[in-house]
């Protein structure tokens, strides 16, 4: 029972110092890149006076520890400050935002395991054979090009040529607005007002960046998942089984694939959450208006509070991540129970 | 086997649920779309909008006292001010105000609107409120200075007698917008005059008003079927963040969107031989030019800044990197502009470069660095000149950087060349004088750091032209003055002043009536229409 608790009060003072590391870096970086916030929030054109009120306001004027300590404070209260070029508080622009990458990475992710499982456990049986050359030149395409390219060439391709997919966006322009926002998730908000409409166009919208990213995390999976099932079908236990006289199909996909069920979530998880983060040049490409794209932006604008906010999500979501692949993991492992 | 023809299978059936009909895409023909990237909007309130994408969404939304048709800027004519008078000594100016406007709450547009809109632009005292204060008002005088003196009639006293065009082109601007009083009051915290609130709201009398901003995503409006002018035939106008230029061409070309603001050489060229797309080229005032910071010794010299004038293959890039996006121009105020001088005598000329740095004491150059923010045209044009510059023997170091960063370093004077791209504050003459032909005080803490003064170029006489040609009230003379300071601009600054910008837009051909000025706030959709 005691140990227990020590575990707990462990985990919360390691999150509470991964969290303040983390603030305490973002916040360094942003205030010594060579970029005068200020400019950002009042452009290159304000006098003198309007440029040193927007420099008091902003706090910019204290020393730089007592900026941190008051940023730290508001934080805890809640308060993550008003993004400079938003001109909103940064925990609304982040809840406007957010949602369209959790939509984008999920079913991205769905599509990765989907083929990428599978296609691993294939590439694993058939070792050194045409199928395993196969899988690996589409794992290393999917690796290797950069996804930017690949975005374009899908668009001009599925979009233009052969126009079977809508254009970049999350919905075409007229379906906007026509559903009321709950979650953000498209797909969740237009079911909820059976608009099934609007929830075949969002899900035609993501067809092809969720596809894109989905190659991208089909390509790590599959070859994690290759090389786990090589290691598992190696075992003895395997040997036992097919010397029992189990069908070939039940040794692979039941033995030897539930046994690399463990690290095979954690890599999944991992995957997950980059997608998480966003992948600004998928974003850009599709003009999907997602995290990646406002950290990136707001970065480029020394837009600090809106950098920060951004952060500290992305570090909530691995963290929140990795906390539920370890409860999986406790699940799913009779070991570690 | 069977299971990866299982997963393929499957693959092949989540693809189809795409719906296959969209042979084509059209925009419905009572809404305007287009694709820009509107990224640098930071506010929605006139007395603070001060980006071209937040300029040309202030003009849509919002009425000016004054105006000026977009063909012919010297035409200043009324627009919610019907007439004006200007007084003997040339210190007060009497608007009558039109009769019968009314804004999008249903509220009067009145003489009080008014006064009360050029005050709150005073007293809020944002970044483009200059283009009034330069006036003599403050937020301590502006009660008296601007006040309302009958129901339609608006008194404005200024400090000096200035040349009228002056102040009536400042007018023309962002600034010269009328917010309904009303209804912004109604809104006011804590004594703001509204601007929290009207920083993403609307409360004008212009043909469109606002129905949403999403920022770095898009921008809605709806028109105003009671605009005075008459309604106009688009009902909803919607303009979408896009920020790559591919994706903007591929739109365009399937119809997905009307109009694409953002294209480059590259898309124009791809959208050649379209029927469908027609190509506009529109000049802006923007001009791009190279700052050669005096207090770097070798630029100090007045033949390397000669020599270096002589060391651009203008006509190079304007037909090779820039393709129709820039034309060459030579002197700090754009074509379109009172007194613009449109001589251009400088071209590329290494051998001459060569023997005005020899001249300098430099025959074997010199080593210098230029900022150079990583975007295009901006890029390859300095490429290019570092080119040229070594056949002159000068060694050209460029320093990339993001946009914000390279200006940071630009406004502390820290750096040796910056190339830097300059588009006016108003439409008179005076905005461009004022940066790169005044600099009233040269030393680090200054009050006022116009280019002139980023650049530490001390110009005690030119400052003085450029005082005395704002106080010129005869417009032909005017014109004169300024012509004179851009010939001893072009010969002694060390501004190498290159291209004047070109807007490309891109339409489909069923649309008509876009009005694409030489600003941002000139751009109208009004009067659009589609077959």
């Amino acid at each position: 029972m005691l140990g227990h608790a020590n575990a707990l009060v462990k985990l919360a003072a390691t999150l509470a110092l991964t969290f303040f590391g983390l603030l305490l870096v973002t916040f360094l970086i942003g205030r010594v890149v060579p970029i005068d916030p200020v400019l950002a929030a009042v452009g290159d054109r304000a006098s003198a006076a309007v440029y040193e009120r927007a420099r008091i306001e902003m706090g910019l004027d204290l020393p730089l520890w007592q900026q941190f300590l008051i940023y730290v404070q508001k934080v805890l209260t809640g308060d993550f400050g008003q993004s400079v070029l938003t001109a909103q508080p940064v925990l609304s622009d982040i809840a406007r935002v957010f949602p369209a990458t959790l939509e984008l990475a999920t079913v991205a992710t769905f599509l990765g395991v989907l083929f990428g499982v599978p296609m691993g456990v294939i590439a694993a049986v058939h070792q050194g054979r045409w199928p395993d050359q196969v899988i690996r030149l589409l794992g290393l395409i999917g690796y290797s090009v950069p996804i930017f390219w690949l975005g374009l060439v899908a668009l001009l391709v599925f979009y233009a040529k052969l126009q079977i997919v809508p254009g970049p966006g999350r919905l075409d322009i007229f379906y906007d607005d026509l559903v009321p926002w709950v979650t953000g998730v498209l797909l969740i908000d237009a079911a909820l007002a059976r608009n099934w409409i609007v929830w075949q166009n969002a899900l035609s919208h993501l067809v092809l960046p969720s596809a894109i990213l989905g190659y991208f995390s089909l390509a790590y999976i599959s070859r994690m998942t290759r090389s786990l099932m090589l290691e598992q079908l190696r075992q003895e236990y395997i040997l036992t089984a097919r010397v029992k006289g189990l069908s070939e199909t039940r040794v692979i996909w039941r033995h030897a694939l539930g046994n690399t069920a463990v690290p095979l979530i954690t890599v999944i998880a991992l995957s997950y959450a980059n997608l998480l983060e966003g992948s600004v040049l998928t974003e850009i490409i599709f003009a999907w208006p997602g995290l990646g794209f406002y950290i990136t932006n707001s970065l480029l604008s020394a837009d600090m509070n809106a950098v920060l906010g951004g952060t500290i999500v992305v570090g909530s979501v691995f963290i929140a991540i990795n906390l539920l692949s370890d409860v999986l993991y406790r699940t799913l492992d009779p070991r570690a129970r | 086997m069977r299971h990866l023809t299982l997963t393929l299978l499957l693959g092949a059936a989540l693809v189809s649920i795409a719906p296959a009909d969209r042979s084509l895409a059209a925009t419905p023909p009572d809404a305007f779309v287009q694709a820009m990237t509107i990224d640098d909007i930071i506010s929605l309130d006139p007395a603070e909008i001060f980006e071209f994408s937040g300029a040309e969404y202030g003009a849509q939304v919002y009425d000016r006292l004054i105006t000026y048709p977009v063909d012919d800027v010297e035409d200043i004519q009324g627009h919610v001010a019907e007439s004006w008078e200007i007084s003997e000594d040339g210190k007060t100016y009497v608007f009558q105000i039109r009769d019968g406007i009314t804004f999008h709450s249903g509220n009067p547009l009145t003489a009080e609107d008014v006064a009360f809109s050029l005050r709150r632009v005073v007293e809020l005292d944002m970044s483009p409120a200059f283009i009034l204060t330069q006036f003599g008002f403050s937020a301590d005088n502006v009660e008296e200075k601007i006040r309302a003196t009958g129901p339609l009639e608006v008194t404005i006293e200024v400090d000096q007698a200035y040349a009228p065009t002056f102040f009536l082109y400042c007018l023309t601007a962002g600034v010269g917008s009328v917010v309904d009083k009303e209804l912004v009051m109604a809104n006011e915290v804590d004594g703001d005059l509204g601007y929290a609130w009207l920083k993403t709201n609307s409360a004008g009398s212009g043909p469109f008003s606002l129905r949403a901003w999403r920022p770095n995503e898009s921008l809605t409006l709806d028109s105003n079927p009671d605009y005075w002018k008459g309604a106009p035939a688009m009902t909803r106008v919607i303009t979408r963040h896009i920020a790559e230029a591919a994706t903007q061409q591929l739109l365009l070309e399937q119809g997905d969107i009307d109009v694409a603001r953002n294209l480059g050489p590259d898309q124009v060229a791809a959208l050649e031989g379209n029927a469908d797309i027609e190509v506009k080229a529109v000049p802006k005032g923007a001009l791009y030019y190279l700052g050669l910071n005096q207090k770097n010794e070798y630029l100090a010299k007045p033949e390397v800044r000669q020599a270096l004038k002589y060391l651009v293959p203008y006509q190079e890039l304007a037909d090779t990197v820039l393709k129709g996006a820039a034309e060459v121009h030579q002197a700090f105020l754009p074509k379109g502009f009172l007194g613009a001088l449109e001589e251009t005598p400088f071209s590329l000329d290494v051998e001459r470069a060569k023997e005005l740095l020899a001249e300098a004491g430099l025959p074997d150059g010199f080593s210098v660095t230029m900022d150079v923010r990583s975007i295009s045209p901006v890029t390859e044009m300095a490429q290019a000149i570092q080119a040229v510059w070594a056949e002159a023997g000068i060694e050209l170091e460029l320093i990339p950087g993001d946009g914000a960063q390279t200006l940071t370093k630009y406004r502390a004077r820290n750096h040796d060349i910056y190339i830097g791209r300059w588009g006016p504050d108003y439409q008179d003459p005076h905005t461009n004088a004022d940066t790169f032909a005044r600099n009233p005080d040269n030393s680090d803490d200054a009050q006022s750091k116009p280019l002139a003064w980023r650049n530490a170029w001390d110009i005690p006489e030119m400052t003085a032209m450029a005082d005395a040609a704002v106080l010129e009230r005869d417009a032909a003379e005017r014109a004169a003055m300024y012509i004179e300071i851009q010939k001893l601009h072009q010969e002694t600054s060390p501004f190498v002043i290159m291209f004047q910008d070109i807007e490309t837009i891109a339409e489909r051909t069923n649309v008509e009536g876009t009005i694409w000025g030489p600003s941002f706030d000139d751009n109208r959709y009004w009067q659009i229409t589609k077959n």
